[in-house]
């Protein structure tokens, strides 16, 4: 190793950037040789250039605490990581599998629920799932598309082998950091990109509002579309008012809205003007208190009947909460195998079930070894981390465990990959994992790449902005600039970003 | 557009044009200081008492301070965020409402003002204000008019750029009615008589605050009257911080948010503002004074308050008011 990596350590994880013997990776090779020249401090100063555009743009969220909100960057992370094509090519074939099956899922459960009857997965699992949504039985949505926008989060293993963490089907956050981390990449390090063929994402926008025309009720060629927004204190409102620039769409927050005769209208300064759909960025319990949550202000009376009427599209769909529970989580590889007749691409973390009586014996016999999850949160709440917990953390989990089996599952401490990372004037592994976004319209596409996510604290597997995580820019290269061998078989040829569905 | 954007983008401009009247009073005022001969409490009072009053903060002021000088005045006014009207107040709001109208206003303008408004909240503006005051203050006019400049020409001349002007301007046609309704306040010393050194140097203050002292001396060589002053200030049609200039091109704005033509009128917003263009366009200094200048701006504020509740209510609040009435 050589320069600013010379003192660096793999130190017996998967390293994205180095094998075991420490030697470069053949995709990382151009890099290296340019940042092995550079010191620390021209380091530090990018980095604070780097900050500075975040801070200068707002591109922030809100951390309240007094009477004050301080408004805080997400930490950005100059080592890029880097993804050979071919590892893409057989991440993407993975997530179309995946969506697939989750949005077939998805309308079976709402309707005759064939995985059930067949024993697949158990009635009780999916009646019992928090976000289940009764009440949309036998509702057909647009285009028979229940999630439009799927965050996935991947991690890779000791062998560097990339799993599914998690599924984030509701609505996922972080794709305007994807696009921003580009954007402050090309200002500070301009000359690289030239050298490197990185595939651009800048399309994401775009795509996505192809996602909603395509769901826009009576096949209307000129929709009006709006963002839905819980307004300007939600620590993802820069995303949102991001999102709507980039579209070239309204930004609306629930008070903008009204429904009359089961239309949706936003009052404009020149009277109301209808709304063919809607991409909300509110969960289901917010969106409308005559149906759900009475107390919501955030959401706008009569909108789900005016959606129950097809005068409005949704994106998401309500309900699709379901699919990404994590006590069904367990069942997607089965679930794929059920609907669509093939094996899983991207394989599940283990994982143990406390529902299931085994399962749950052998959380409780090794809980001190395992990550305990709660079914319904994200973010990084709501968890423990065995081996890191306290006596009494583990106490309170076990109690946890045993009052609501139904509410937790357990999977093993996976030693998550780390990549090189710029911490405190120097450069040393750090976790990572990857949130690509993945849309569903007339087909999935995926820009390539996704969020990568650091977690900087040292030793850290945790690495959710909201605690103290922060992003890397993700570079997926193109077919004829990668080096580097697969690192898996590859089951198909397909350069194409798009399969169809 | 939205009526909330529409809301927001009017509110954004007055706050901004606000910071920008905020910081003139402070500059001139400060400067007039330096030229206070044997300043003791009393004169020192009577310097800064003047500028509480224009803003109309004085009982707020009160509550925060025991008693007025330079320091508590301009503290008060530029940094004070208890003072919804102080400088940091403004712009912190111009700033939400920038926030939450981002995706309307070009990036351009809002990275500007986010930067003014890091500034502001940052130590370095501290030690700016505390070392070179000058300085200081020019940069948030600076700030201001270069927000002006970013907006013409990065913005769409639409109906958001009709808001921002239609804010804009009526908030300077009721910052000029109050600069100049200052000098009302000030009482001269005993034993100066109108028309005496210290009036002049008042009377060219009130100029200063206006960024109007060159313009005017062009146009009166030599001549430094309230008369002609006040005349300069409300009436010049073609300067562009006088009353009329700013109703004139309020009432443009107003006009064209309906798209209706600048003549007639097609709600109450429009009704008020082409009145009180139509007022100020027939009327000369003499019958200003006739009312009694004072009595004049009182009346022109009350005037610019009502148009902007209607403006509100034609525009932005419509839904909730027919909701109301039904």
């Amino acid at each position: 190793m050589q320069g600013m990596f010379t003192d660096y350590e793999v130190g017996g994880f998967f390293d994205e950037m180095f094998d075991s013997a420490g030697k470069v990776r053949p995709h990382y090779a151009k890099l290296l040789a340019r940042f092995a020249d550079m010191d620390p401090a021209e380091f530090e100063r990018k980095t604070v250039l780097a900050e500075h555009s975040y801070l200068n743009q707002g591109i922030t969220f809100t951390v309240y605490s007094g009477d004050e909100g301080t408004e805080r960057i997400f930490p950005f992370d100059l080592i890029p990581r880097i993804v050979a094509a071919k590892e893409w090519e057989h991440i993407e074939r993975g997530l179309a599998q995946r969506l697939t099956a989750l949005n077939m899922f998805l309308h079976d459960v709402y309707h005759e629920q064939h995985i059930i009857k067949e024993g697949i997965v158990p009635a009780d699992i999916v009646h019992s799932a928090k976000h289940f949504r009764p009440e949309f039985m036998g509702f057909d949505v647009p285009k028979n598309i229940y999630i439009h926008v799927c965050g996935t989060d991947l991690i890779r293993d000791e062998k560097g082998e990339y799993l599914v963490l998690e599924d984030n089907g509701r609505c996922p956050s972080g794709v305007s950091y994807l696009l921003e981390n580009r954007q402050a990449m090309k200002r500070v390090f301009p000359g690289l990109f030239a050298k490197y063929g990185v595939r651009p994402v800048d399309r994401y926008p775009q795509e996505l509002l192809a996602v909603l025309r395509h769901i826009a009720p009576n096949d209307n060629p000129d929709p009006t579309i709006a963002v839905l927004s819980p307004g300007i204190f939600n620590s993802a409102y820069f995303e949102h008012s991001f999102l709507a620039r980039e579209m070239g769409i309204e930004i609306v927050v629930g008070a903008d809205l009204v429904v009359q005769n089961q239309r949706v209208y936003m009052k404009t300064t020149h009277g109301l003007k209808q709304v063919d759909v809607i991409y909300r960025r509110i969960d289901d319990d917010f969106l409308d208190p005559l149906v759900f949550r009475k107390d919501s202000v955030l959401g706008v009376p009569g909108l789900v009947d005016a959606y129950r009427a097809g005068n409005v599209a949704l994106a998401n769909s309500i309900g699709t909460g379901v699919a990404d529970d994590k006590a069904t989580y367990y069942y997607v590889p089965a679930m794929i195998k059920f609907y669509l007749g093939e094996d899983p691409i991207l394989p599940n973390v283990e994982t143990f079930l406390s529902a299931v009586d085994s399962d749950r014996k052998y959380i409780l016999d090794n809980i001190a070894n395992l990550v305990v999850k709660s079914a319904n949160e994200s973010g990084g709440y709501g968890m423990l981390i065995g081996p890191h917990a306290t006596k009494e953390q583990i106490e309170k989990f076990r109690q946890a465990i045993l009052a609501d089996p139904r509410g937790y599952v357990a999977q093993p401490v996976i030693s998550l990959s780390r990549s090189p990372s710029f911490c405190d004037g120097d450069i040393e592994g750090r976790h990572i994992d990857l949130r690509p976004y993945v849309l569903c319209g007339e087909k999935i596409s995926i820009v390539p790449g996704g969020l990568t996510r650091v977690a900087m604290k040292k030793g850290s597997l945790v690495v959710n902005s909201s605690q103290g995580g922060g992003s890397k820019d993700t570079w997926v290269l193109d077919e004829e600039d990668d080096e580097s061998p697969a690192p898996m078989q590859s089951q198909s040829q397909s350069q194409s970003s798009s399969i169809p569905v | 557009m939205l009526s909330r954007v529409a809301d927001s983008c009017y509110w954004l401009s007055r706050y901004i044009e606000r910071a920008e009247t905020n910081s003139r009073l402070l500059h001139v005022n400060m400067n007039l200081m330096l030229d206070l001969e044997d300043a003791d409490h009393d004169s020192v009072r009577a310097h800064w008492q003047p500028v509480l009053a224009s803003l109309e903060d004085q009982e707020l002021f009160n509550t925060l301070y025991d008693h007025v000088d330079g320091d508590s005045v301009m503290e008060f006014v530029t940094f004070e965020k208890k003072n919804p009207h102080s400088i940091i107040s403004s712009i912190s709001f111009a700033r939400e409402n920038a926030r939450t109208v981002r995706e309307q206003i070009s990036s351009e303008m809002w990275e500007h003002l986010n930067k003014l408004y890091l500034y502001l909240r940052s130590e370095r503006a501290r030690a700016d204000y505390r070392s070179t005051p000058h300085d200081f203050y020019r940069s948030i006019i600076d700030g201001s008019h270069l927000f002006q400049g970013i907006t013409d020409a990065t913005m769409t001349h639409g109906e958001g750029w009709d808001f921002i002007q239609a804010g804009k301007f009526l908030e300077r046609a009721d910052s000029t009615s109050r600069v100049l309704d200052v000098k009302y306040h000030i009482l001269l010393p005993q034993g100066e008589r109108v028309g005496g050194s210290v009036d002049l140097t008042q009377w060219l203050a009130v100029l200063k605050s206006c960024s109007a002292l060159e313009a005017y001396l062009k146009i009166r060589v030599g001549h430094v009257t309230a008369w002609d002053v006040a005349e300069f200030l409300i009436l010049h049609p073609t300067f562009p911080r006088s009353i009329r200039f700013s109703v004139d091109n309020m009432d443009r704005a107003i006009h064209r948010i309906s798209g209706s033509g600048i003549s007639g009128f097609h709600n109450e917003a429009e009704r008020l503002s082409g009145q009180l263009r139509a007022n100020i366009d027939y009327a000369t200094i003499e019958s200003v004074f006739e009312v009694g200048l004072h009595q004049y701006l009182d009346r022109t504020q009350l005037r610019l308050i009502e148009i902007a509740d209607k403006l509100s209510k034609t525009y932005c609040e419509w839904l909730d008011e027919s909701a109301d009435a039904a």
